[in-house]
């Protein structure tokens, strides 16, 4: 599970637009993903993305080096978006 | 009957195992605390300290119970401060035990410590063999021999009746993370069990201060874009409690670190799926609709939380033995370190594959290239000057995964060139799978030792 938490609200509306389940999926492709899904909290100006199967059956089963994927949170903030030209 | 202008103050002792011990007794202290809870209790731990009873019945317990019980006993106790804690693992009674013996060192006789048990449901789990959650099968398909612990997500009701039986300090096993923070607000405040929306305002409290530092800059810095100060003497954080479930998050004046809007944010969305449907035993949250305030430096106030019915089953953790894990590790650094890298990779998985070590799943990665984003690639077209070749195999037998790690090192004068610190590991894992129970079958009992 990764929050992404716009610093101003009035940046919510485009990260709600560009950082689609989609874009995500592509981005951790990698990860072997189960499925994606995202929750839109508007108020707090954040989007909660689950990602199935990223701990690959748990953080008790998992091979990784960090098996919580904690570090995928920071991992993800290194996304690039293209941003439409009037922004 | 409860005033209505009553304020309970809760504090976050620990936010997990390892945690930090000088923060509590700095909250025990300063923070004029009615309630300092210690959350202990990771998801594989109590399977680990299952394993440990298993050997020895008097163990099972927290590892750091006696040291954090002995920096903060003697203060919470003269101050009327209550413990809540789930450092009792796999062995609540013992724990409080050694807590009594511990009062007794500080001449705390009569002090009264109760045990909360009925979250180890073993039994009932092999009996009914309920279905597996997120996975195919039932539980015995685990293997029953393999299965080493059954501990069911108390809620708070069980804490509510330790507290009302007049215990200075409660010890549990597996309990749900928000109920150990729940369950003194509804001794304090009266909520009743299916009063929804006070127990989804309470489980919003026990949600931000579960994991301690998080709320205060911990796991939030990031030099030069989100600065916080004095991570070292990080204050952990504490809660000002109303009756109608609103409450304002603070921490102890002149303490380390930042408690703002930004913090508070980070956490309350922490390990959340559905903000709107945070289950509980005690409620189905929903956070969804929570109303921020900044009420001036490190206070931030929180309400309109809200709740919804409780599910009818609880959550299980089934812990199994489940193969081994074995790993091997070694460092390349300068020109072409990635390239010599993956060259270091390749031999050991060739070597396996010759050596005939059969791995039900393998990893291969660089450290400092994409061992966290597996797959990524080099960094905008620059390599790394420095990485470490990882491979980790899930095997079947303990030889197997020795293997691994043993191909790792035979790089030493085998491999590419410049290949240092190489470091091996085989390890027994114990996993966990979750299940549900009905509520019917979890009896929660509560049992009071006097020091």
């Amino acid at each position: 599970m990764i929050a992404v938490i716009a610093y101003r609200l009035d940046d919510y509306p485009l990260l709600r637009r560009e950082l689609t389940i989609e874009v995500v999926s592509a981005f951790f492709s990698g990860l072997k993903l189960t499925g994606v899904e995202r929750f839109e909290t508007p108020g707090l100006g954040a989007l909660n993305f689950v990602l199935h199967g990223a701990l690959g059956g748990g953080v008790t089963r998992s091979l990784a080096l960090d098996a919580h994927g904690k570090t995928l949170s920071s991992s993800l903030l290194g996304i690039e978006l293209s941003l439409p030209d009037t922004h | 009957m409860s005033d209505r202008y009553k304020i309970v103050r809760i504090g976050a002792g620990a936010g997990f195992s390892g945690d930090r011990i000088e923060p509590a007794v700095e909250l025990m202290a300063k923070a004029h605390l009615d309630y300092l809870v210690f959350e202990c209790l990771a998801e594989r731990t109590i399977a680990l300290a299952h394993q440990s009873r298993r050997q020895n019945s008097e163990a099972g317990y927290d590892p750091l119970l006696l040291a954090r019980m002995r920096a903060v006993l003697p203060g919470c106790m003269h101050r009327g401060v209550r413990i809540v804690s789930n450092m009792g693992a796999a062995n609540p009674l013992a724990a409080a035990h050694r807590i009594a013996d511990v009062a007794r060192e500080f001449g705390l006789q009569g002090l009264r410590i109760a045990a909360v048990t009925g979250d180890d449901v073993l039994s009932a789990v092999l009996r009914e063999d309920p279905e597996l959650l997120g996975r195919p099968g039932r539980v015995t398909g685990l293997g029953p021999e393999r299965i080493v612990s059954a501990n069911a997500y108390l809620g708070a009701p069980p804490i509510v009746e330790a507290l009302e039986m007049g215990a200075q300090v409660v010890i549990t096993g597996r309990v749900a993370d928000p109920s150990l923070f729940l369950a003194p607000l509804v001794h304090e405040f009266g909520w009743r069990e299916d009063d929804w929306t006070m127990l989804g305002r309470g489980a919003l409290v026990g949600h931000l201060l579960e994991c301690a530092g998080q709320l205060t800059g911990g796991y939030f810095a990031d030099p030069g874009v989100k600065d916080v100060p004095d991570l070292a003497r990080l204050g952990f954080p504490f809660a000002e409690v109303a009756a109608d479930g609103s409450a304002t998050f603070t921490k102890v004046e002149g303490s380390g670190g930042r408690l703002d809007l930004r913090t508070v944010k980070e956490q309350l969305l922490y390990e959340l799926g559905d903000p709107s449907a945070y289950l509980t035993p005690d409620v189905c949250a929903d956070f969804s609709r929570t109303v921020l305030c900044d009420l001036g430096p490190n206070r931030v106030r929180a309400s309109a939380a809200g709740g919804s019915a409780r599910p009818a089953n609880l959550k299980v953790s089934v812990g199994y033995l489940d193969g081994y894990v074995g790993e091997g590790q070694i460092s390349y650094a300068g020109l072409q370190a990635a390239d010599r890298g993956r060259l270091a990779l390749e031999i050991v998985r060739e070597r396996l594959r010759l050596t005939g070590i059969e791995a039900q799943e393998l990893r291969c990665e660089l450290i400092g290239v994409d061992s966290v984003r597996l797959g990524a690639g080099a960094a905008r077209g620059r390599e790394a000057s420095e990485v470490r070749a990882r491979i980790a195999a899930r095997t079947v037998t303990l030889e197997a995964a020795q293997r691994v790690g043993a191909e790792v090192e035979t790089l030493y004068t085998n491999g590419p060139a410049g290949g240092g610190g190489a470091a091996r590991s085989a390890t027994a894992i114990v996993a966990i799978a979750s299940t549900l129970i009905p509520r019917s079958m979890v009896t929660p009992q509560v049992e009071m030792v006097i020091a």
